[in-house]
C-alpha cells in the first residue's frame, strides 16, 4: 500500500522535474534562435526534413477531411434546406479548427517523432558529447535550426490542409451533391473574416507548431540513450505533443472565438 | 540529398504556402470587400437594432453599397446609433432616404435597406437618416398578435 502511494509520489516529483527541466532547455532553446542568421542552409535542411516531407501526408488528408466534411454537411443541412450553407459549414470548421489541429496530430506524428529518433539518436551514439568536445554549441547547429523549421512549417502546412480541404469540399458538395457553385463560394466568402477565423487559426498553428516542436526536441534530448529510450521517448513525444495540441486548442478556442 | 534538390524543394514548400494564403485571403474569406477605410459614413438611429451586428451588410435595391461600421447606444435619445459606411460611388441618397433593418431570408443574418426618398438635396458625410424603421422582435409580434385576438372575441 505504501509502496504504491510512494511511486505515486515519485512519479508525480519525477513529472516536475521533468518540466523544469523542459523548461530550462526551452530558455536555452529560445536564446540561441539568434545565431541562425549565420546557418540559413541548416534551416533550410531542416525545413525541408520536417515541412515538405509532411507535405504529401498533410495534402492527402487535408482532401479526404474536406471531402468528408462536405458529405456529412451536406446530410444534415439538407434536412433544414439549408444545403447551400455547406461552404461555410466546411470553409469555418477547417479554418478555425481542422486545420491547425488535425495539421498539428499529424505533424506530430510524422515529424515530430522523426525529430525525437534523429536526437535521441544522435544522444544514443555520442554525437552531441562529440560537438561539445568540439566546442561546437548543439543548440546553435543541432536544436535551435529544428524548432524554428517545425515552428513556421505548421502554420504553412495548416494553411495548406484548409485550402485543400475547401477545395476537396467544392469537389464533393459541387461535383458530386449538387450544391450550387456560386452558392458555396459567395456564403463561404460572407462568412469567413480573414482576421477573425484565418489569422486566428494560423495564430493557433503557430502555437501548435512552438510546442510540438518544444516537446519533439526536449524528449529527443532527455531519452535515456538506449535503443528502448530512443522508442520510449518517440512515443512520448507523439502522445504529449497530441495532448497538448487538443488541450491548447480548447484554450485558444476559448479566448479567440 | 543534395542540397540543391533540397533547396529546390523547400522553395517549392513555401509557394504552395503562398498560394494556399491566397486561395485562403481571397477566395475564401471576404477580404476583398474589406475596403473599411474609404467611403463616407451616414448616422441612424433604430428603435431596436434585433441582431444587427458590426460588419453587417447595407444594400439598396438589394446591391450591396457598404457595411455596418459600429453600433453604439445613446442614453440621450434611448435608441441604438448605427453608423453605416457607404461606398464612396454612391452619394446621392436623398435628405429623406429611410433605412430598414431587414432579415435576409427566413433565418439569415440581419441587414440595412435603404431606400431612397424624393428630396432634391443629398445626404453628405456624417448626416443623420431621420426616417428609420427599427427591426422585426418576433415577442413583440407574437405579443401582439394575441392582444388583438383576444381584444377581437
Amino acid at each position: 500500500m505504501t509502496g504504491a502511494l510512494r511511486r505515486l509520489g515519485a512519479g508525480f516529483i519525477g513529472a516536475l522535474e521533468r518540466l523544469g527541466r523542459a523548461s530550462i532547455f526551452l530558455f536555452q532553446l529560445l536564446l540561441s534562435l539568434g545565431t541562425l542568421g549565420r546557418r540559413f542552409e541548416l534551416f533550410v535542411r531542416q525545413l525541408h526534413a520536417s515541412g515538405v516531407m509532411t507535405l504529401s501526408i498533410v495534402l492527402v488528408s487535408g482532401l479526404f477531411v474536406g471531402m468528408v466534411l462536405a458529405l456529412q454537411g451536406y446530410n444534415t443541412l439538407v434536412g433544414f434546406g439549408a444545403e447551400e450553407s455547406l461552404g461555410v459549414v466546411v470553409a469555418l470548421t477547417l479554418v478555425r479548427e481542422l486545420g491547425p489541429v488535425v495539421t498539428g496530430l499529424l505533424f506530430a506524428g510524422r515529424a515530430g517523432s522523426a525529430m525525437t529518433a534523429e536526437i535521441g539518436l544522435m544522444k544514443a551514439t555520442e554525437q552531441l558529447s562529440g560537438l561539445e568536445m568540439m566546442a561546437v554549441d548543439p543548440f546553435a547547429r543541432v536544436f535551435a535550426p529544428r524548432f524554428l523549421a517545425g515552428f513556421l512549417a505548421l502554420p504553412a502546412l495548416a494553411a495548406m490542409f484548409s485550402a485543400v480541404g475547401i477545395l476537396g469540399g467544392h469537389l464533393v458538395g459541387v461535383e458530386v451533391l449538387g450544391v450550387d457553385t456560386g452558392a458555396y463560394w459567395s456564403q463561404m466568402q460572407s462568412a469567413v473574416g480573414f482576421t477573425e477565423d484565418v489569422v486566428n487559426g494560423l495564430i493557433k498553428a503557430l502555437v501548435f507548431g512552438f510546442v510540438v516542436s518544444w516537446i519533439a526536441i526536449f524528449e529527443g534530448v532527455d531519452c535515456v540513450p538506449t535503443s528502448e529510450g530512443v522508442s520510449a521517448a518517440t512515443t512520448r513525444t507523439v502522445v504529449y505533443s497530441s495532448l497538448a495540441v487538443l488541450g491548447l486548442d480548447f484554450v485558444l478556442t476559448a479566448i479567440m472565438f | 540529398m543534395n542540397s540543391r534538390t533540397v533547396e529546390v524543394l523547400v522553395g517549392v514548400f513555401v509557394l504552395l504556402f503562398l498560394a494556399a494564403m491566397f486561395v485562403l485571403a481571397m477566395r475564401v474569406s471576404n477580404l476583398t470587400s474589406l475596403s473599411g477605410g474609404d467611403g463616407y459614413t451616414l448616422v441612424a438611429k433604430f428603435e431596436n437594432i434585433g441582431g444587427l451586428k458590426a460588419r453587417a451588410p447595407v444594400s439598396a435595391s438589394g446591391v450591396r453599397i457598404g457595411q455596418v461600421e459600429s453600433i453604439s447606444y445613446d442614453p440621450e435619445t434611448f435608441q441604438a446609433s448605427v453608423v453605416l459606411r457607404i461606398d464612396e460611388a454612391f452619394d446621392q441618397f436623398p435628405l429623406d432616404t429611410s433605412a430598414s433593418i431587414y432579415t435576409a431570408g427566413l433565418l439569415g443574418e440581419q441587414y440595412i435597406g435603404l431606400d431612397p426618398g424624393a428630396e432634391e438635396d443629398f445626404l453628405v458625410d456624417g448626416e443623420e437618416i431621420t426616417y428609420t424603421q427599427s427591426a422585426l422582435v418576433l415577442e413583440r409580434l407574437i405579443g401582439q398578435v394575441l392582444f388583438s385576438r383576444s381584444g377581437g372575441d
